[in-house]
């Protein structure tokens, strides 16, 4: 099923025409209400009349998460306050948060784009969704609730933790959908497995999973655990939250919402457009959001959009499950490492799961120190250390491999590592690259 | 006869010791054998105790890693050369010793030695046709 089948099928030339008619309205929008994107045009020699075609956003500045932070908290919204019905943060690890305001308007495109995410997923009205993103400031769970809402589906908002109450309530309501990060689901397994619960007497489908990137081979575990069929499905606070862009039945990228949310692919260097279908770094306008419209926001998130048909029917060109974060990568003594090839190593290994934990350090020798953190699973535990021994050496020898890098691999007991019900806490890195006092 | 081993996995880490021991202390378990072989990163303590199943419940209820397997004991006379006797017939066999310990067999006052060996059956019924006592319990 197709929620919304005139916007998302839509002929090309119609779709353009409409995302240029919204962005020319959105430039003399801001240029109005916002004085932050009005100085921003008038330093770059722009009036919004000069936006005449969808290629002239190529000479808007784009804005970046520290201009987010440096306007908090009101400094780019674009209607009055009384019109505002709900805020949301983004969560802030490093400092000052980010703000998304959201007027009547902007709370039913955000219902639209999410319900059309889970439609994707192929879930439909009757459906049983339990929606175990965090709820509250962060915009996963109560994105998915507006998108469960407006799809007509039984909603069970159990938010994230709990898990031995996750799975009663996933049993006894018969949950046909979850929705939460997928290592939070990889969690929920491991939890049913202790628990003895067979995942046949559970009811769930499908799975729709985001905010965090993951992996194919992830991605295999989850399904494999759960037994249902899982979906990649991205979002940002800045731009809305989840619905930005989900997976169809095809499982061959993410169809981007583009009518709202207009992507861009740009060298992350130079900042030059590129054609789709090559890879760099997602930008994306807003087209229609009312509350706190973005013009050009670079996300830091590394795919490639792909505007081949697509087996769905649906138009909508898609982007490519994220390759990783410009800020996630790790530059270990001069190598370009993402934290998602070392969990591929992980799970190609067949005795280790993908809990792990990087640690890294700058020793005396001024030398970038990386020790790999791995639990001991009771499935490759044994009672003598030259087992044990020989799985530290092959998951070394892997990662050597994979990565080009020497790193140092230490087993710890499971849980060791915090397991995330929220974001996974991968990379603890003590470089203090920044200068100052830690 | 066949003995049973916990194996538990412990990082090197002030308190873990002694976190499994209050463990199964305060559930009333007596150990009756226990080593530990350790690498710089991690240990793995080996224990005979007389709830394996009750211990290794509790073990896995605080998350540790725990494995159970068989071990061989056997009672040692307190003379010069009875491990030898022991060694020198598995050295004639071939029968492949990954690890031993020594303990104490309270109610005989004797001592025993357990044996990690590759193939447990064979290594029992070597001992046996040689006439060496093994332990059936502690």
């Amino acid at each position: 099923m197709i929620w919304n089948e005139q916007r998302e099928c839509e002929d090309l030339e119609t779709r353009r025409k409409r995302q240029l008619a919204d962005l020319k309205e959105l430039c003399f929008r801001l240029y109005d209400r916002v004085p932050f994107y009005r100085a921003r045009f008038d330093a770059a020699g722009l009036t919004p009349a000069d936006i005449r075609q969808l290629s002239d956003l190529s000479r808007i500045p784009f804005t970046t998460k520290d201009e987010l932070r440096e306007t908090y908290p009101y400094g780019l919204l674009a209607v009055d306050e009384s019109e505002l019905r709900e805020i949301h943060t983004s969560s802030g690890t490093t400092g000052t948060p980010v703000v998304g305001a959201y007027t009547d308007a902007d709370i039913s495109l955000w219902g639209e784009v999410a319900a059309r995410c889970l439609c994707m997923a192929g879930g439909r009205r009757g459906d049983v969704v339990q929606n175990a993103y965090g709820y509250g400031m962060f915009t996963g769970g109560l994105g998915l609730h507006y998108g469960a809402r407006a799809l007509g589906a039984n909603i069970i908002p159990a938010a994230s933790g709990n898990t031995k109450r996750q799975l009663m309530l996933m049993r006894d309501f018969k949950s046909t959908i979850l929705t939460c990060t997928p290592s939070y689901a990889l969690h929920m397994a491991e939890v049913a497995k202790e628990l003895s619960i067979d995942p046949d007497r559970l009811h769930l489908n499908i799975g729709v999973f985001g905010a965090e990137p993951w992996s194919n081979a992830m991605r295999a575990e989850i399904e494999n655990k759960l037994h249902l069929k899982a979906f990649d499905i991205y979002g940002l606070t800045e731009i809305i939250g989840p619905g930005v862009s989900c997976e169809c039945a095809a499982q061959n990228g993410l169809h981007v919402n583009e009518d709202h949310f207009y992507p861009e692919i740009i060298d992350a260097r130079t900042g030059e457009v590129l054609p789709d279908g090559e890879t760099g770094e997602l930008v994306l306008t807003t087209l229609t959001r009312q509350g706190t419209p973005i013009l050009r926001y670079r996300t830091r998130d590394i795919t490639r959009i792909d505007s081949s048909p697509c087996a769905c029917g649906r138009t909508l060109r898609r982007m490519h499950r994220l390759l990783g974060r410009n800020d996630d990568m790790l530059i270990l003594r001069g190598v370009n490492v993402f934290p998602s090839q070392i969990e591929n190593v992980l799970l190609r290994i067949e005795e280790t799961q993908p809990h792990y934990q990087i640690i890294i350090e700058r020793g005396a020798s001024h030398l970038d120190e990386v020790e790999l953190q791995v639990e001991v699973e009771e499935n490759f535990f044994s009672d003598e250390t030259k087992e044990l021994e020989r799985i530290r050496r092959k998951i070394h020898s892997e990662l050597k491999q994979e990565l080009g890098i020497s790193v140092k691999v230490k087993l710890v007991e499971p849980r060791a590592i915090a397991r995330s019900e929220g974001k996974a806490k991968r990379v603890i890195d003590r470089r203090n690259l920044q200068g100052g006092t830690p | 006869m066949k003995i049973s081993q916990i194996s538990v996995f412990l990082e090197n880490k002030n308190g873990r010791l002694a976190e499994v021991t209050r463990i199964l202390a305060e559930n009333n378990i007596s150990l009756k054998a226990a080593s530990i072989a350790d690498t710089s990163d991690f240990g793995i303590l080996r224990i005979i105790c007389d709830q394996t199943e009750k211990a290794r419940q509790l073990m896995h209820d605080h998350l540790f890693t725990t494995r159970v397997n068989d071990v061989i004991a056997v009672r040692l006379d307190d003379r010069p050369g009875s491990l030898a006797a022991i060694m020198t017939l598995f050295e004639q066999n071939r029968v492949n010793v990954e690890y031993l310990y020594t303990t104490h067999i309270g109610q005989e006052q004797r001592s025993a030695v357990v044996f990690k060996v590759e193939d447990v059956e064979r290594g029992l019924s070597i001992l046996r046709q040689n006439g060496m006592e093994t332990v059936k319990g502690f």
